[in-house]
């Protein structure tokens, strides 16, 4: 026999993954507006791939395929993969990545809600480390690309490899604001100097800024419908921006302004899509607080003297280890409990 | 954190109010039921009254079968410290004296005694008492013979918690207007109607409990019961504070009104006069106030019966009355009836069949259908969202409660407060994963519940068994010696007794028999009950 309570409020994983999935479309728009078409295929290519390889694990498993199927979350997955890696990247390299957030991360660690990691972000980590070329090569804003890749020529490129006669893929990729920013210093140029150039627009990159703002959109969104609380994301900027702040001030010949962190590559993304993942996150409001900030923290750190050019997956993946530590030993006090000694 | 959530003025005086953690907003579904004033509920040719209807030790019956009751008349006394009497609903005869199913979630019988209605509803004699002549504990028994127990749900016997403590303890009275189970409005009602007899019920208890200040908390989806309450506040000599709080189940939880009203947490494991605090539901009040002013002992409540009915409502029904006659005064059902809930959605309790009788704990009978309580969907895993833990009253970690209840860690689940968990339904109402979360509280509870159980016993033979060990060494050693003095008063022994082979051979017989005895002796513990 049943017990209480008898009823639930109208609301199901799949409720929270498709509002995840609708935050995320503002910001799909502005990258197709500023970057092209090609972010739709690689955001396709990762779906169908996640579609068919959660069915068949699913299968695998022995679950029942419709509710797990239907719970979105291997879109979810395949959506943060594919917007955070190049949309022109082959689409084997989509594949190769989605197996790994899917198969790897998640299925082999006993599938939804038991993975330890943030299955996009272990995908995104194999394929930095196994494809460093591949992934350096993003498409170029409208703006500043010499040639514009429409929708057939995106599709070719992505599958075949293939451009358009007598194009050269100078003219259409180019490294991100992050990546010429690590060269450039590495020239020994002034941080200022380096901001002049066309790629780095006003704040945070050409066009990614505005794919930026819309993220924060999203994420407010976000917030509002209860989705995910304001702790994450806040500590994580918060705790970028200020260590970015202070060596900054240090040495502002050297290090970038704190505004720049946080408007360029996956800052925006991660705080409010990728760190709030809720199973692999902290759980406690000060244990997220706590999480965010090492992911903040960490993103500088890896960005300002470590050998990547972004920082935010592996802040993500270590802060991941850290999460039953940090809940455990941040458990809100209960009610009755307050003032009693333990 | 207490911070006040909002001034609220009652009348001419502001209380500030705090807000509890979590809690959520079901659909509320009273409307419906509020439509019509109470019904009384006729008389039934026959009634079912079990002799526990309370937390405690069960009444004593004090009638036998073929005897001729009165309406009002005691048929089973209070037996131990923590029980209360039960009386005859109506005039009749006792037919039978025997188990037959009560509503409680277990399904199990229960010893009732059945009365067969004369049709004549005679009372017994009423005496009235004057409260304020009446020494304290008197007054106490008096309720207890009276079978007052607390109709919010819990059934506590009310005159174990009107002792104001010495050194006094309690400084307030709350009465608990708060119903915030969606669907039941028995309170509500109750108030609307009889605002003054409550507050007459409110005089009582104050003078009992000598208390400082008089408080009613109620949510504010219910204007005309503020309303009547109010005005009847106003008529009393003695200053009332009619307090309006914000609607969010469980609101009306003992504990959640007291810390919305007061601020102060009941610590846990505690009672609520540990925060000076004494909480009464207002039906209580009302029963209170019957049983001192007026000497009728508490045979009759307000029930709410709604949901899959022709025309919910409340009626003022005869304890004792079977509760399929009682639903059938709602009038045909709407639709195809898949269940019966004693109780609201949020906390009630499925009843296995409807022949059972109206108890002094029903509040309300919801009557299910699939429309109105369509089956959950099927449970997902976990996603650890934190929905569950923003939603708890008890500012718990459902989420680390279920993994740690999965794993069969109870132990971890103990040390993240399990015990404190309400049952309150929050986490499960959320949880998008529909994972039915309070079944698995439940289930890590009543395991624990047995291996403290077993430990208790073990612990309890290990004591006798190292006991005995102990004596027989003792005695063992005093032998010993003794033998050692006779030794050496006579030195010349018998060198047979110091034959190694006789001597392991009778340390063998020995062993084996204390390992018997030792069996023996477990065997009784376990056998022996707990309580
Ligand atoms: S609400 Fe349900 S899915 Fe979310 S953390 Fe709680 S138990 Fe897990
Ligand atoms: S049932 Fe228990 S764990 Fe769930 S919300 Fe209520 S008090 Fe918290």
């Amino acid at each position: 026999m049943l017990s209480s309570p008898y009823i639930n409020e109208k609301t199901s994983v799949f409720v929270i993954m498709l509002k995840v999935m609708l935050a995320l479309v503002p910001a799909i728009a502005a990258y197709v507006w500023y970057f092209g078409p090609a972010i739709l295929i690689s955001l396709t290519i990762a779906s169908v791939t996640a579609l068919v390889l959660e069915t068949i694990a699913v299968k695998l498993r022995g679950l029942p395929a419709r509710p797990f199927l239907m719970d979105g979350s291997a879109l979810v997955t395949a959506w943060l993969l594919a917007l955070s890696i190049p949309s022109i990247a082959p689409w084997w390299l989509i594949v190769v990545g989605t197996f790994f957030a899917i198969i790897v991360a998640k299925h082999l660690y006993g599938g939804l809600g038991n993975n330890l990691f943030n299955p996009a972000m272990v995908g995104y980590a194999v394929l930095i480390i196994s494809f460093p070329v591949q992934m350096t090569h993003w498409a170029a804003p409208y703006s500043l690309a010499g040639e514009h890749l429409g929708l057939a020529d995106a599709a070719q490129y992505i599958f075949s490899g293939l451009l358009p006669d007598g194009w050269k893929l100078d003219a259409i990729s180019t490294a991100t604001p992050l990546d010429t920013l690590r060269t450039q210093l590495q020239l020994h140029r002034s941080v200022a100097d380096i901001s002049q150039m066309p790629i780095f627009g006003s704040i945070g990159g050409q066009g990614s800024e505005i794919v930026v703002l819309m993220f924060l959109l999203g994420g407010i969104y976000l917030w509002l419908t209860r989705i995910i609380t304001w702790h994450i994301p806040l500590a994580f900027l918060g705790a970028l921006a200020l260590i970015a702040g202070i060596f900054h001030m240090v040495n502002p010949q050297h290090y970038a302004t704190p505004w720049f962190h946080i408007a360029s590559g996956g800052a925006m993304l991660g705080a409010f899509f990728i760190a709030t993942d809720p199973v692999s996150g902290a759980t406690t409001p000060k244990g997220k607080l706590i999480f965010g900030a090492g992911i903040g923290l960490l993103t500088y750190l890896i960005r300002a003297l470590g050998g990547y050019p972004d920082g935010v997956a592996f802040a993500v993946l270590l802060m991941n280890i850290t999460v039953p530590l940090i809940d455990a030993y941040t458990q809100p006090p209960v009610y009755g409990h307050k003032g009693i000694a333990k | 954190m207490e911070i006040p959530r909002d001034q609220i003025e009652a009348g001419s005086m502001t209380r500030q109010i705090y807000s509890f953690h979590g809690g959520v907003h079901p659909e509320e579904n009273k409307q419906i039921s509020t439509q019509h004033a109470i019904a009384v509920a006729p008389v039934p040719a026959h009634v079912i009254v079990p002799v526990r209807q309370h937390i405690g030790q069960p009444a004593k019956p004090c009638v036998a079968v073929g005897d001729r009751v009165l309406k009002g008349q005691m048929i089973a006394a209070a037996e131990g410290y923590i029980s209360v009497a039960a009386h005859a609903p109506t005039s009749g005869v006792v037919t039978a004296i025997d188990l037959h199913p009560v509503p409680h979630p277990s399904g199990l019988s229960d010893l009732c005694i059945h009365i067969a209605a004369d049709g004549e509803d005679r009372w017994i004699e009423r005496n009235p008492t004057d409260y304020r002549n009446m020494n304290a504990s008197a007054l106490r028994n008096r309720l207890r013979d009276m079978g007052i127990a607390g109709l919010g749900g819990a059934v506590f016997p009310t005159f174990i918690k009107l002792n104001p403590g010495v050194p006094q303890k309690v400084q307030t009275l709350l009465l608990n207007g708060g119903e915030c189970e969606p669907w039941i409005t028995c309170d509500d009602m109750t108030m609307r109607e009889h605002a003054a007899e409550i507050m007459q019920g409110a005089t009582v208890m104050r003078f009992m409990l000598r208390a400082e200040t008089v408080l009613v908390g109620i949510e504010d989806n219910k204007p005309q019961a503020i309303a009547a309450m109010q005005q009847a506040a106003a008529q009393c000599d003695f200053p009332v504070e009619i307090v309006t709080i914000p609607t969010l189940y469980p609101g009306g939880g003992a504990k959640q009104m007291i810390k919305t009203v007061t601020g102060k947490e009941v610590p846990s494991g505690g009672r609520s006069t540990d925060v000076g605090v004494a909480t009464f539901n207002v039906g209580t009040a009302l029963a209170i106030h019957r049983a001192v002013n007026l000497g009728e002992p508490l045979i009759s409540r307000v029930v709410t019966v709604t949901g899959n009915v022709g025309q919910p409502r409340n009626f003022e029904v005869l304890i004792g009355t079977p509760i399929d006659e009682l639903i059938a005064l709602a009038g045909k059902h709407a639709d195809t009836v898949t269940g019966h809930l004693m109780g609201g959605p949020m906390m009630g309790i499925e009843l296995a069949r409807t022949d059972v009788p109206v108890v002094k704990a029903t509040n309300c009978i919801l009557v299910k259908s699939a429309k109105l309580f369509p089956p959950p969907p099927p449970a997902m895993p976990c996603i650890r969202c934190t929905r569950c833990a923003d939603a708890c009253p008890a500012d718990l970690q459902p989420q680390e409660l279920l993994w740690f209840t999965r794993s069969k860690n109870f132990d971890r689940a103990e040390k993240y407060q399990l015990f404190d968990c309400i049952e309150c339904g929050c986490c499960s109402y959320v949880c998008p994963s529909h994972i039915p979360l309070v079944q698995y509280y439940r289930y890590a509870k009543s395991e624990i519940s047995a291996k403290q159980k077993d430990q208790q016993a073990a612990d309890h033979a290990r004591e006798r068994h190292e006991s005995r060990i102990a004596r027989i060494e003792r005695e063992k050693q005093e032998r010993a010696e003794k033998l050692a003095q006779k030794a050496a008063a006579k030195p010349a022994a018998d060198a047979a007794t110091d034959d190694p082979a006789t001597v392991v051979k009778k340390a063998a017989i020995q062993a084996a028999i204390e390992r018997a005895k030792a069996a023996k002796a477990a065997d009784d513990t376990v056998a022996t009950p707990t309580e």
